[in-house]
């Protein structure tokens, strides 16, 4: 069940897996009296999904225990077989002295399959997609080329982003390289490091990695606020968006549609960055503080009250999880999100650098030259030309009074 | 350029920061999961 919740996280942030099958019919397991057999060990063996409702719902039942003065009768309703499997499912009933709801949880069924996922399904389809936008990017600069500016340069600048504006942009963009990488050491280390350096040199860089991403995250926390903060106006919807969408922005052909200081495309990226950023530092908080910060029950809640899983086509959500399953959770939104963002990211630095000439210059040193402010942002450099003769036309007012 | 390596040194010195302040206020990952009675590391 765990299975086909993630499958439909996976889906909602856009990375498809393909759903596998349950077989409906229940196999014949009289021979063995309920328990499961020896096709059930053979299929789990072949890594193959199991339907083991039969197993999970096998913990006794207290009223058909014979009464106290009956043969067996202080036995209870319980084998210690079905009180084995109602703590490994989760079902029975225990009480702790210490250590809260945490400790509770004797068994932690869904534990291995997390593990399993993180250690397969997440790296492979998480790596391939890295993969692919790399890939995607470099068949895109052999067949397009770099974005030249068409007209000559005017050796005429206008200021693009004030220097506050860069210092947040490479606030968050240098702790959030320095997050990807260490996120990624840390999911690949054993299939990279290991076989590359040894375990003592893996043990010690995702010790490192490990106090990097922890601490250089409030960095990333920090510069989200600060460019949303900045830019949330620049980027709300233009009806000159629809335009700049409909040419391709430019990309594909020889048209420069006009656009304002944020065309729909860096739109796009912003967004992207806001809500992803927001979610992975939301998750990577309940990470942080492990326990303290449960949002995974709570948000299915309102998946299931929004009729969002029956959209999807999904059962309903759990809605009651255990702690450890929370942190699973969120270790895996955290990392299909950052994912999915880093290859925008990736996408963002490759234009924002090698493909697009000039386009460095807005967040190196602030200043674009005006024929490639007018090849890209031909609205927002007449706006800004406009506001200059107008300050002009003020100060020459107020010197001749 | 001074804006991006003012940037960039931002993140070092949060980094470092929240390092020290965190665990000044008693935030730890590492404590929360483990205690004087738990120990991960074996002897050899």
């Amino acid at each position: 069940m765990l299975r086909l919740y993630i499958f439909a996280l996976i889906l909602a942030s856009g990375l498809g897996a393909p759903a596998v099958a349950q077989d409906s019919m229940a196999p014949d397991r009289s021979a063995t009296g309920g328990a499961q057999t020896l096709e059930d060990i053979l299929a789990r063996q072949r890594g193959e999904g199991i339907d083991d409702t039969f197993r999970r719902k096998n913990t006794g039942n207290p009223d058909t225990a014979a009464g106290i003065a009956q043969q067996l009768g202080t036995l209870g309703g319980s084998s210690d077989p079905e009180l084995w499997r109602a703590l490994r499912y989760g079902s029975v009933d225990v009480s702790v002295s210490s250590g809260g709801e945490v400790a509770a949880v004797l068994v932690q069924d869904g534990g291995m399959w997390w593990l399993d996922f993180r250690r397969t399904t997440l790296k492979n389809w998480g790596g391939y997609f890295l993969l692919g936008v790399i890939g995607a990017l470099v068949a895109f600069f052999l067949l397009r080329g770099r974005i030249r500016i068409d007209a000559p340069k005017t050796g005429r600048t206008v200021v693009r982003f004030q220097s506050v504006e860069r210092f947040a942009h490479w606030l968050l963009a240098g702790s959030f390289i320095l997050l990807g990488l260490t996120g990624l050491l840390t999911l690949f280390g054993r299939t990279v490091l290991i076989p590359a350096f040894g375990r003592e040199a893996n043990s010690f860089i995702l010790i490192a990695s490990k106090w990097v991403h922890n601490n250089a995250a409030w960095a990333f926390m920090v510069g989200l606020v600060m460019i949303f903060v900045f830019w949330v106006w620049h980027n709300l919807p233009h009806r000159t968006d629809i335009k700049w969408i409909a040419q391709f922005g430019g990309i594909i052909g020889s048209k420069h549609p006009p656009a304002k200081k944020f065309n729909a495309g860096q739109k796009v990226i912003f967004w992207s960055v806001v809500i992803l950023g927001a979610s992975i530092s939301a998750s990577g908080l309940s990470l942080l503080f492990p326990f303290e910060i449960p949002m995974f029950a709570k948000t299915f809640v309102i998946l299931n009250d929004l009729g969002i899983t029956g959209l999807l086509g999904l059962d309903p959500l759990p809605v009651e999880l255990t702690p450890q399953e929370e942190m699973q959770y969120a270790q895996l939104w955290h990392a299909i999100v950052s994912f999915v963002l880093m290859g925008i990211i990736i996408a963002h630095i490759y234009i924002g650098s090698l493909g697009m000439e000039g386009a460095f210059d807005a967040m190196g040193t602030g200043e674009v030259d005006e024929a490639w402010a007018h090849q890209h942002h031909s609205i927002w450099l007449d706006d800004m030309k406009a506001a200059d003769k107008g300050e002009r036309a003020t100060g020459d007012a107020t010197a001749a009074e | 350029m001074k804006s991006m390596w003012a940037g960039l040194a931002g993140v070092v010195v949060i980094t470092v920061v929240a390092y020290f302040v965190l665990g000044e206020l008693g935030f730890s990952s590492a404590e929360r999961g483990s205690g004087s009675a738990v120990r991960l590391e074996t002897s050899n």
